[in-house]
């Protein structure tokens, strides 16, 4: 197997983005990630691209009217999708096709462009469901992750205020994050809980804001970055992806099994057989503040239940022993959901490569784990990466 | 490491299947499929690839409903939003690294539950410079299969003995939806749609799955396989947008076919391969097809097909599965469908429609309008 190292990386701005089409979002995003990376299209051998339900866009084979801003023209060019989870995903399929031999160097680039759907993305999340057995009951995403959380709560009995701390960190670590969305440097535990309730347990500052963007990274095989003497790499050393039944009333909603089940594949093809210890950060995927405690969980980087009490002890915080969504996350960079690798592969590499500026950790770090989720509750999927 | 095909899973091809979900489908397939390998998807499988777009299933993210059906929940699964060869590719690719021994790839269409087959590929369009000229999305069909007969200089006799041919062959295929006696005066006769298209030289929508189960050299020879090796794989896209892509020649299949050829060390295609299975969603496409993945000099395809080179006693026999005019559009599972018949005439499996000493043999897909992607495949038997 060729060992595969992430070598530049590009993110756009996260917001509303009306003036812009999907296309020139993802042709930002690929430009900043080869500038950075010191290639051109030219050296690109194949390209894939991640991109969540065509139905934001209002454009079907939405991954074909992309394929020209994402530098795909003449290239072997291929979109995968595994809903939210497709912000690691992309880049696990990179990841294979130079890993195979086949590629030496492929441009994975993630877009989504929300603002489109109206009158809300959330109507798109009508049509996610079974339709005979869920969807007469007209259930929304906050609904059934106001499930989750509550069925997390109670089998632990965790705080909300240990959740909101969350959202706290996270909208505080993306200040200084150039694309961030929801930065607040003074925002408060009691600020979180004192805003507009969507569904009980989940308010309105639980939840990170849907957006548009695009984020892309170049990925090579360590020949080519050898031959280029390519200095700014970060290495792959681990994937895993798992889903779970569709049926997520037949499921225990408490723990994220298929988290831990992606996590274990990663760890056992990166070596790592203490997470806990060889790990230096994560970045687990955020779309709710209590999700970043489930998947700390899932990536078995805290017992079941402990990581809202790592959080409060400040062990996830930028300078604690595990530091947690370094790059603000979803919480506080925002949410175009497969765009969002941009805070969990893109910030691994700027991290491992000491580019992360106002965010870099202060200490050491040298193996970290990105984790992004998706489908119904049922997507877990896990990269490690190595300086 | 070589990569073979151990297991073949297909539904019959049919306008329409009310008996079924899409889930049945799914689950008739990968259980044909399962059987046919030998293989325990709960234990043995490594890794499920299923090949689907969103607005072709009706779901905000179809990915959901993939595991149960095929055995893969709490397993490896994910979506290639492609055509099922690119699945084939990426299963192809994810053995090539060593991490997974058998990896299983579905497609299928359920296009009789969508009622508005043809607003959803015209929401392929461009959204702002195509799709507000209002205009059905089958004429790009139109002007393309116009410009190839122009440049090529290929009579319009040529593109109905394609229709002829393709489904007088699917007589013979149990598993086809539109096997009909038809000729070439016919298919000339018929309603005048996109011109110069005709009524017959669409092919009609069809339900079905296809499953194929691929397993690294190492795996098949544990279990005693005999698989169809996947020579080469290849996929590429030419340009998405209307105005700046080629229309005469499929530059697409062009540069899949390079890559494939490169793989499975081909080098005169012509005299190399025996027999082809390529798009034919549009009767031109056949011909088209055939140039770009250079079984055939420019302009020689239409003359070929009306002297009969292609049927299935011909010199290179083309689509004697009856092909998409003849077995209907599935759509997504198109190309996988193609590999799974490539397939079952290099084992000897085809049946009534069987060629006689078939060693190696090509697949090819287009992911149908307004696309200029597609995929090519190269398989054979023996060393």
């Amino acid at each position: 197997m060729r060992k595969v190292g992430v070598i530049g990386a590009g993110m756009t701005l996260f917001r509303r983005r009306l003036q812009e089409t999907g296309k020139e979002m993802c042709f930002e995003a690929t430009k900043m990630a080869l500038d950075s990376a010191g290639l051109t299209r030219g050296d690109v051998d194949m390209v894939v691209n991640g991109t969540a339900p065509d139905a934001f866009d209002g454009v079907h084979m939405k991954g074909e009217y992309l394929l020209d801003g994402c530098g795909g023209y003449r290239k072997p060019y291929t979109r995968v999708f595994t809903g939210g989870g497709t912000g690691v995903f992309s880049t696990i399929a990179g990841w294979w096709h130079v890993a195979s031999g086949l590629a030496d160097v492929v441009l994975v680039v993630n877009e989504e462009k929300m603002s489109s759907c109206q009158p809300h993305p959330q109507s798109v999340f009508a049509h996610i469901w079974d339709p005979i057995l869920d969807r007469p009951l007209k259930p929304n995403l906050v609904w059934i992750f106001a499930m989750e959380m509550n069925r997390y709560m109670h089998v632990h009995g965790v705080k909300k205020e240990d959740i909101a701390r969350v959202a706290v960190k996270n909208k505080r670590n993306a200040v200084g994050h150039p694309c961030a969305q929801l930065a607040d440097a003074n925002i408060t535990v009691d600020d979180v809980l004192a805003s507009e309730v969507m569904a009980w347990p989940v308010q309105r500052l639980d939840i990170s804001p849907p957006s548009d963007g695009a984020s892309a990274v170049v990925l090579a095989s360590e020949d080519f970055i050898r031959r280029r003497k390519i200095k700014d790499r970060a290495w792959i050393s681990g994937v895993g992806w798992c889903i779970d039944s569709t049926m997520w009333t037949d499921r225990d909603l408490y723990f994220p099994e298929y988290v831990a089940r992606a996590a274990k594949q990663a760890y056992k093809r990166a070596k790592i057989t203490d997470p806990r210890k060889q790990i230096d950060f994560a970045e687990p995927y955020d779309p709710f503040d209590y999700k970043e405690l489930h998947h700390l969980e899932g990536l078995l980087l805290a017992k079941k239940g402990e990581a809202p009490i790592l959080t409060r002890e400040g062990v996830t915080e930028r300078d604690g022993d595990l530091p947690v969504c370094p790059s603000g996350g979803l919480m506080g960079v925002g949410n175009p959901i497969a765009a969002t690798m941009g805070q969990k592969i893109g910030e691994l590499f700027w991290q491992l490569t000491n580019q992360a500026g106002k965010r870099q950790i202060p200490h050491e770090v040298h193996t970290g784990v990105a984790q992004a989720w998706g489908d119904l509750m049922q997507y877990g999927s896990v990269v490690v990466m190595s300086s | 490491m070589r990569v073979g095909i151990v297991g073949i899973g297909m539904t019959a091809f049919r306008p329409s299947t009310p008996e079924y979900s899409w889930k049945e489908l799914m689950f008739e397939a990968a259980s044909r499929a399962y059987a046919d390998a030998g293989v325990d998807p709960r234990t043995d499988v490594d890794s499920f690839l299923t090949c689907a777009e969103d607005y072709y299933e009706g779901f905000g993210i179809f990915d959901e409903f993939v595991p149960d059906q095929l055995g893969g929940a709490l397993r490896s699964v994910c979506t290639v939003t492609g055509d099922g060869l690119q699945g084939l590719a990426n299963a192809f690719m994810q053995i090539q690294t060593g991490l997974i021994d058998i990896a299983v790839v579905e497609a299928h269409s359920k296009a009789s539950d969508v009622l508005t087959l043809d607003g959803i590929t015209e929401h392929a369009l461009d959204p702002i410079w195509n799709k507000p000229l209002g205009a059905h999305p089958f004429i790009v069909a139109g002007l393309e299969a116009d410009s190839y007969l122009r440049e090529t200089r290929t009579s319009p006799k040529a593109l109905a003995a394609v229709v002829a041919k393709n489904r007088t062959n699917a007589l013979r295929n149990s598993l086809a939806a539109y096997a009909a006696h038809v000729d070439a005066r016919q298919v000339l006769a018929s309603e005048e749609r996109f011109a110069p298209l005709r009524a017959l030289d669409i092919s009609s929508p069809a339900d079905g799955c296809v499953v194929l189960v691929l397993a690294s050299e190492s795996a098949a020879r544990r279990r005693h396989a005999d698989p169809v090796w996947i020579r080469g794989v290849g996929w590429a896209s030419d340009s998405p947008t209307l105005e700046t892509r080629d229309w005469a020649q499929a530059v697409y299949a062009q540069l899949a076919a390079q890559m494939a050829y490169r793989l499975a060390k081909v080098r005169r295609a012509p005299t190399e391969i025996d027999f082809a299975e390529v798009d034919d969603r549009f009767s031109y496409k056949e011909l088209q097809h055939l140039e770009a993945i250079g079984l055939v000099k420019k302009g020689e395809a239409g003359r070929n097909v009306v002297k009969g080179e292609y049927a299935p006693d011909g010199s290179l026999p083309v689509n004697a599965s009856g092909g998409s005019l003849g077995c209907g559009n599935v759509f997504e599972a198109t190309g996988l469908h193609r590999a799974a018949e490539v397939a079952l005439q290099l084992r000897g499996d085809a049946g009534t429609h069987q060629l006689d000493g078939v060693r190696v043999g090509v697949a090819q897909s287009w992911r149908f309008i307004p696309s200029a992607t597609g995929a090519v495949a190269v398989l054979g038997v023996g060393r």
